[in-house]
C-alpha cells in the first residue's frame, strides 16, 4: 500500500488545515490571535 | 541505549521549551515579546503572556477569537490544531509541550509510592473533554458580558501553565501587579500546587485528566502521520509494554489510545521489537486482543 493511501485521513486533515489556515488569515483572526498575545492576558495570570 | 533515548526525549523538551521561550528580555524586564511570532501558534501548551514566549498558545487563541466580536468560527487556530494533530497527535504532548516537561522532572524525585493511576481513572480521565468542550468551547461563546464579549474560561479559572510560566514571573518581577493579587490568583495558585504536587506520585496528572489540548490532540493519536503500530507477528501479548508505560496503557491493544503521549518507553521494554512507530501502519486498525 503506498504512502499517499496508507496515510491519507493524516494528508486530508492537513490539506484541511492549511485551508483552515488561509480560511482564518483572509477574515482577520490572525490579528486578533496576535492582538491578545502581544497583551498581558489578566485572566490568564490569574488577575482577571 | 534505552537511558540515552529517554535523555534524548528530555533534551528534545528542553531544547524546544527554550526556543519556544527565548525572549530573555522578557524575564529581565517583566514584559512579554510582541513581534510577528505572536500569530503563530506553537504546539504546546504554552502561555503567550509568559514573558519569554515568542508564540501563541493555541487553547488560549482558540478562546480569544471564541470571544472575540468579529466572526465565531476559530479557522486559523483550528487551523493549526488540524496540522499538529495531523503530523504528530499527542507526540506534542510527549516532546513539545513546556508543561509536559515540567511534570516529568517532578516525577523524577524519589516517592515512597508511586501510584500508576488515581482511583477513578476511568471516569476521571473523560474530564479533560468535559473541559475541552466546557471551559474551552461553550462558557466563552455562551457567557458574555454586557458588550457581548465572553472571557476565556480555562485561561482564566484552570490553566497551571499560565500561572507557572506567565503569572509567577510577570507578578514577581511588576510590584504594581503584584498589588492586584486576589483570590482568582490565590485559587489558581492552589491548582498549579496541587497537580505539581501530584505529579511527583501520579505520572502526569494534568496531561491525563485535565488538559483540553491534550484530549484535542489524543483524537488524533489513530490516524497522525506519527503513529504506533504492533506487528502481530512478533507480539507475544507478554505486558511488557504496558508495565514500562507509566500512563498504564495496554499497548500490544491500542497502541494508538488517545492517552498515549508518545514517550516510547513501551517501544524501548518490548523484548520482541513488536512495536514500530512510523507512517506505515494503517489508520485506526486495532492490534488483536
Amino acid at each position: 500500500m503506498s504512502f499517499i493511501r496508507r496515510n491519507r485521513i493524516s494528508l486530508l486533515l492537513c490539506a484541511a488545515a492549511v485551508l483552515c489556515l488561509a480560511w482564518g488569515v483572509t477574515h482577520g483572526q490572525h490579528e486578533t490571535v496576535f492582538r491578545k498575545a502581544v497583551n498581558i492576558c489578566m485572566e490568564c495570570i490569574g488577575l482577571g | 541505549m534505552g537511558k540515552l533515548r529517554t535523555h534524548l526525549r528530555t533534551a528534545v523538551q528542553l531544547v524546544f521549551a527554550a526556543l519556544t521561550n527565548g525572549y530573555a528580555a522578557g524575564f529581565l524586564q517583566g514584559t512579554i515579546y510582541k513581534g510577528q511570532g505572536k500569530l503563530i501558534c506553537v504546539p504546546g501548551l504554552n502561555c503567550y503572556s509568559c514573558p519569554g514566549a515568542l508564540g501563541a498558545c493555541p487553547i488560549g487563541s482558540l478562546q480569544a477569537v471564541l470571544t472575540s466580536r468579529a466572526g465565531k468560527f476559530p479557522a486559523y487556530v483550528l487551523g493549526f490544531l488540524l496540522l499538529f494533530g495531523a503530523l504528530f497527535g499527542r507526540l506534542v504532548c510527549g516532546w513539545l509541550c513546556p508543561f509536559g516537561l515540567v511534570q516529568d522532572l517532578l516525577h523524577k524525585i524519589p516517592f515512597p509510592k508511586k501510584l500508576r493511576r488515581l482511583p477513578g481513572d476511568r471516569v476521571l480521565k473523560w474530564l479533560k473533554y468535559v473541559i475541552l468542550a466546557g471551559f474551552v468551547i461553550v462558557l466563552p461563546l455562551t457567557v458574555l458580558d454586557i458588550v457581548g464579549q465572553g472571557q476565556p474560561w480555562f485561561c482564566k479559572y484552570i490553566c497551571p501553565s499560565g500561572t507557572l510560566f506567565a503569572g509567577i514571573p510577570l507578578v514577581a518581577s511588576n510590584p504594581p501587579l503584584r498589588a492586584a493579587l486576589g483570590w482568582l490568583f490565590t485559587w489558581k495558585a492552589a491548582i498549579l500546587a496541587a497537580l505539581l504536587l501530584l505529579s511527583v506520585a501520579v505520572y502526569r496528572p494534568f496531561c491525563r485528566y485535565l488538559c483540553p489540548l491534550g484530549a484535542v490532540y489524543g483524537l488524533f493519536n489513530p490516524v497522525a502521520l506519527y503513529r504506533f503500530r504492533v506487528d502481530a507477528d512478533k507480539c507475544t501479548q507478554c505486558g511488557a509494554c504496558r508495565r514500562a508505560c507509566k500512563l498504564d496503557i495496554p499497548v500490544w491493544q491500542t497502541p494508538n489510545s488517545a492517552e498515549c503521549i508518545r514517550c516510547g518507553d513501551c517501544r524501548r521494554a518490548c523484548p520482541h521489537g513488536a512495536i514500530r512507530a512510523d507512517a506505515a501502519a494503517p489508520a485506526c486498525r486495532k492490534a488483536r486482543r
